[in-house]
């Protein structure tokens, strides 16, 4: 009975990582590749996220920071310095990091509100510094025609489709990543202090410590979505800073299912495919995407993946009561 | 072993402690016990750091303590097993039971406290909050055991459970005891308290106005019983 328990939950948790996998594979051959690169991009902005709203409880409102930071770091040193693809990406992941550890370590003292309002201010902080300098960000114009990096000696990532199976590959990583953040000993700690802080610090646990380690974890890999992101768009602007941009991953997010890591890979693409054909058809696609969220979320409240899995995890449980109870 | 002097502490705003002393010597089994509201579960939240707002001397193998925050208290070797267990619902019974750190020598091995609790190994998968309540205890109680502490303290270990878990934990704390670890016990069961501890303290209103022999317990069960209304 345990074992076949524990069986479900890795079967739940493959199943759902196989059909990501095979999403991610189709979907050039399905939608144009350009918007299958977002996708892939913001699926692992929001995996990301979900490290550190659905593992840790904490609610950032200034995640834009790190994927518009390091869109910034990583445009800055192909145009200007001709960096190749993994240098300049690499370059860009660590300035997120450095980001958010500064950032982390004066947010994470706050709780709830507070520490989204945090957040928010500095994210906001960082989007009037980059209009400010406007010497180095293009200001309202951004970071126009970055060339296409190479990837290795003599081969620039010129082809689309190729730069889509390495978007892909990079996500694949960083959500690997995520998962193996979430199974670890670490990650259930982040578990306990997001169930009962107080609990987890009488525990032994320094909680401030895990949750800063979360916070620059989770920029770290935001700000490899943003690197993916002006690669694949020949271009950044403020857009990727502004807070619009903090929102939306807090949907896409939210879409899916919170605490799920597997949620956001659809709750990205669901969003994004939505907005896409949204646009063609009305000049306020916002609006629309608003009654959906809030259909989504009065109805399904674990998130789309989130209901899935709980469903799942339910129809065990029964099963698995029932004999003794 | 602990020393506690002239303890001060403040929930909110109330004045919940007004100058509680007490001490508990190396291998002792000592309970609190008093009414509600009177203080007990604030000193045990006092010591283990949880309440800041305090005043006075906590002393920790000839070490202060009042001033260290909680997470370290802990890896000095006390351990807390609060009144609502703190089991955690999104953690399975394996890993709430592993969850905190070791921080002992005399840390209790898995198979010990399996030995001791089979269902925790038969409902190791299952989250920690779909066992029972006396499930919930003995986990909170062998997750503080795993750590190895040398000091652990009992908020109520036996309220509202059925007698046959209450004598299940009256073993499993005179089995501790045999182990040398200090136990620091808040019990309204005078009963239970008797069977299981050396001295006692009686607290009223935020202080110790008496501090008793086992033996006195016992013989004066009745008047006990009758002043905590139990």
């Amino acid at each position: 009975m345990i074992a076949r328990a524990a069986a479900l939950d890795r079967r739940i948790a493959l199943a759902l990582a196989l059909g990501a996998l095979a999403l991610g594979l189709l979907l050039p051959h399905v939608l144009y590749v350009g918007l299958a690169t977002d996708i892939v991009i913001w699926a692992l902005f929001a995996a990301a996220f979900d490290l550190l709203l659905g593992y840790t409880g904490l609610l950032s409102f200034g995640h834009a920071m790190f994927f518009g930071g390091a869109s910034y770091v990583a445009g800055l040193l192909i145009l200007r310095a001709h960096w190749s693809f993994f240098p300049a990406v690499a370059a860009a992941v660590l300035a997120a990091t450095a980001i958010a550890a500064l950032v982390g370590a004066i947010a994470i003292r706050r709780q709830g509100i507070y520490f989204a309002m945090i957040t928010l201010a500095f994210g906001q902080m960082l989007y009037f510094l980059a209009n400010q300098f406007g010497d180095w960000t293009g200001g309202q114009d951004g970071l126009q025609n970055v060339q296409r990096p190479t990837l290795i000696a003599g081969i620039r990532l010129d082809n689309d489709t190729l730069l889509y199976y390495i978007a892909l590959a990079a996500a694949v990583l960083g959500v690997a990543s995520v998962l193996r953040v979430v199974n670890s000993p670490f990650g259930r700690v982040l578990s306990a202090i997001r169930e009962n802080e107080p609990r987890a610090t009488s525990l032994g646990y320094r909680t401030s410590a895990y949750k800063l380690v979360a916070f620059v974890l989770s920029g770290a890999l935001a700000g490899l979505a943003g690197a993916l992101f002006v690669i694949a768009h020949r271009f950044t602007s403020l857009d990727t800073l502004d807070w619009h941009t903090s929102g939306e991953v807090v949907i896409m997010t939210v879409l899916g299912g919170i605490g799920t890591v597997f949620g956001p890979l659809f709750g990205a693409p669901f969003y994004l495919i939505i907005n896409d054909r949204l646009s063609t058809l009305t000049t306020s696609p916002g609006l629309v995407l608003g009654i959906i969220f809030i259909i989504v979320v009065s109805v399904f409240r674990r998130g789309m993946i989130g209901e899935l899995v709980y469903a799942l995890r339910r129809r065990r449980h029964v099963e698995h009561v029932a004999p003794g109870a | 072993m602990l020393e506690v002097r002239e303890l001060h502490a403040w929930y909110d705003e109330s004045h919940a402690l007004h100058g509680v002393g007490l001490d508990v010597g190396k291998g002792e089994v000592v309970t609190l016990v008093g009414r509600n509201g009177a203080g007990k579960s604030t000193t045990l939240k006092s010591i283990v750091g949880i309440i800041r707002k305090k005043r006075g001397s906590i002393r920790l193998h000839d070490e202060p303590i009042e001033r260290q925050p909680s997470h370290r208290i802990a890896r000095m070797g006390v351990a807390f097993v609060p009144e609502e267990r703190g089991i955690y619902a999104g953690l399975s019974v394996m890993e709430n039971l592993t969850l905190p750190p070791v921080v002992g020598a005399s840390a209790w091995p898995l198979e010990r406290i399996f030995a001791l609790f089979p269902r925790l190994r038969e409902r190791a998968r299952s989250p920690g909050t779909t066992l029972s309540g006396g499930e919930q205890q003995m986990l909170a109680i062998a997750r503080a055991l795993r750590t190895g502490p040398s000091l652990l303290l009992l908020d109520e270990p036996t309220e509202g459970l059925a007698p046959s878990i209450v004598k299940a934990i009256r073993d499993l704390i005179l089995e501790i005891k045999r182990d040398g670890i200090t136990v620091l016990l808040v019990s309204q069961n005078v009963r239970f308290a008797a069977k299981v501890s050396d001295r006692h303290y009686l607290m009223v209103n935020g202080r110790i106005v008496e501090s008793l022999a086992n033996a006195q317990v016992i013989d004066r069960e009745h008047e006990l019983l009758e002043y905590l209304g139990v």
